[in-house]
């Protein structure tokens, strides 16, 4: 047995989620292989080589891999997992894209978004929003495998000693290319890597009032987030979204402000350790999963909030 | 140019989900059931390029029970053109839809296939990408805009860090993100209309596509529920419990 992890990174660095699907590659068995995709990333690949438990690194470093095209990074990884049992993402945004397309080339099915692994062959995994919560078999001689974060405890980023391997197959399949992108730049941590997420919800009102969340967050090292109801709203950008189809976060303190707690938000956030809710309706349902709620204006409650951090 | 959708019929996106005592699955008798609300901005989507003029005919096509054919008949009232039923009753995974739909794209030949990113069912985001890989198109998921351009279509993705925008040759795949449109609702004359266009019936075994499971789902459990905690007064008693007792900041 052997899994091949696709690591998710920046071609400086590995993004954190690597660590948590490294934890879930360990409890699959045998040895970890970590396959680094992209262009000028030596660097991400020598940060991977350092992963507890890493066995060995791929770096595939060329041009076709640069903004991670499912269709040329799917081929890559086709090729390369013939040679073994388990090949496993990260659920983020890549995985998610160029991942169902190599188990498809390999005519397996995918297991998405699991949050534990039971046995070699054995997932468990939330479908309907985490409303039900399944175990499924892969019947499958090569599992393929997209892994929730916040389901695994990091292994540590240091430690290991990897020989990191040069991958010389370029595919460039040539159908699509990359344009353009916006990346949101924040001094703020990543919202599904922060120990502290702050979210608003529709009750923000516009998008302007979030920097009285940005106040609050800069005092407590705490990312910001936001509901789909305020997303859609244009208050603020999709990347900040958390939720059953945003981003799915687990911090030690998760406050949702103005937030009324739809089954598709609580979907994103339920995991969390303490769970504080500032809403002016009694009623809302994010009293139901809060630890403390505070029924307020947020308007009076959160220049007070701020004030007392 | 013609565009094909996609379609499933899922569990109604209000209904509280239950888990089966038995623990085989989710309670499906008797619920509201309606079309996946990506596929509805797939739909959306595609009625809004033959609106500009891009797209001449819209297929839309739905793997499932005879029921399906309500969710058919919906996108008809959309503003689809014909539709394709690929009735079964046996459990259908991502991968044999994908195998299925690329039957259907074999004969259908579109240049473009609009797919929901994922259903809210079994929440898996995987058959508009394993379509894009059996068929050997490109592929643009979670998009939030669309535009075609001759030969090729423009893509802006919804990715964790902001947005991407790729160009992809057709004939392509698209996913829908959230934020791509908002569907509109079918007008009762629509409605009316939508009864008299065409809807094709086949079957896996007319596609000659092998629709076995490849997973086996075990059992199916209710989440743990979380409990709901206490409401404090103010904000400086909010401070002191998340200082003191949860000690969390």
């Amino acid at each position: 047995m052997s899994v091949l992890v696709i690591a998710d990174h920046d071609n400086a660095s590995i993004k954190g989620s690597t660590l948590n699907v490294v934890a879930a590659a360990k409890q699959m068995g045998g040895d970890i292989a970590v396959l680094v995709a992209g262009q000028g990333c030596s660097a991400a690949a020598d940060a991977a080589a350092k992963i507890e438990g890493v066995a060995k690194v791929l770096l595939a470093d060329n041009a076709a891999y640069a903004h991670h095209l499912a269709e040329n990074l799917a081929a890559l990884v086709v090729e390369l997992a013939k040679d073994y049992t388990h090949v496993v993402s990260a659920a983020g945004t890549t995985g998610k894209d160029f991942l169902p397309r190599v188990a498809a080339l390999l005519d397996v099915a995918q297991v998405s978004e699991i949050i534990a692994v039971q046995s070699a062959d054995t997932f468990v995994r939330p479908i309907y929003a985490g409303n039900a919560i399944a175990t499924v078999q892969s019947s499958d001689a090569i599992k393929v495998v997209t892994v929730r974060s916040t389901g695994f405890d990091p292994v540590a980023a240091e430690g290991g000693s990897a020989a990191v391997e040069a991958v010389g197959a370029a595919h460039d399949v040539g159908i699509s290319s990359f344009v353009g992108e916006e990346i949101a730049k924040s001094d703020r941590p990543e919202l599904t890597a922060a120990s502290i997420v702050i979210s608003g919800g529709r009750g923000m009102q516009n998008g302007d009032n979030f920097k009285m969340l940005e106040g609050i967050a800069d005092k407590l090292g705490a990312a910001v987030g936001a509901s789909r109801a305020a997303v859609d709203a244009g208050f603020v950008p999709n990347d900040m979204q958390v939720g059953q189809t945003g981003k799915i976060v687990a911090p030690q303190l998760y406050i949702a402000v103005g937030i009324s707690g739809a089954i598709q938000h609580l979907a994103g956030m339920s995991d969390s350790k303490v769970i504080v809710a500032i809403n002016k309706d009694e009623e809302a349902p994010i009293f139901q999963v809060a630890d403390y709620g505070l029924v307020a204006d947020l308007f009076v409650a959160l220049p007070e909030l701020e004030g007392k951090l | 140019m013609k565009v094909l959708v996609a379609v499933k019929r899922v569990i109604d996106y209000n209904v509280k989900v239950r888990v089966k005592p038995d623990n085989t699955g989710v309670d499906l008798t008797n619920v509201k059931m309606a079309m996946n609300p990506f596929c509805e901005i797939a739909v959306e989507e595609a009625v809004r390029l033959k609106e500009k003029g891009v797209a001449t005919e819209i297929v839309v096509v739905s793997i499932g029970p005879k029921a399906a054919q309500e969710q058919i008949r919906t996108a008809l009232a959309l503003g689809a053109d014909r539709g394709i039923h690929v009735e079964t009753d046996e459990e259908i995974q991502s991968l044999a839809a994908a195998k299925l739909l690329k039957a259907v794209v074999d004969k259908e030949q579109p240049s473009l296939v609009i797919l929901g990113k994922q259903s809210i069912d079994n929440d898996n985001n995987q058959t508009g990408q394993m379509l894009a890989a059996l068929a050997g198109y490109p592929q643009g998921t979670f998009a939030s805009e669309v535009s075609v351009d001759g030969d090729k279509v423009k893509v802006t993705r919804e990715i964790d860090g902001g947005l991407m925008t790729v160009s992809l040759n057709l004939p392509a795949i698209v996913t829908t993100d959230l934020r791509l449109n908002e569907p509109r609702y079918a007008s009762l004359p629509n409605i009316m209309k939508a009864k008299k266009k065409p809807l094709e019936s086949t079957t896996p075994a007319d596609l000659g596509v092998d629709v076995t499971p490849r997973l086996t789902t075990l059992k199916v459990e209710a989440p743990a529920q979380r409990q709901a905690g206490i409401k404090v007064a103010d904000v400086a008693e909010l401070v002191d419990k998340l200082k003191n007792e949860a000690k969390v900041i």
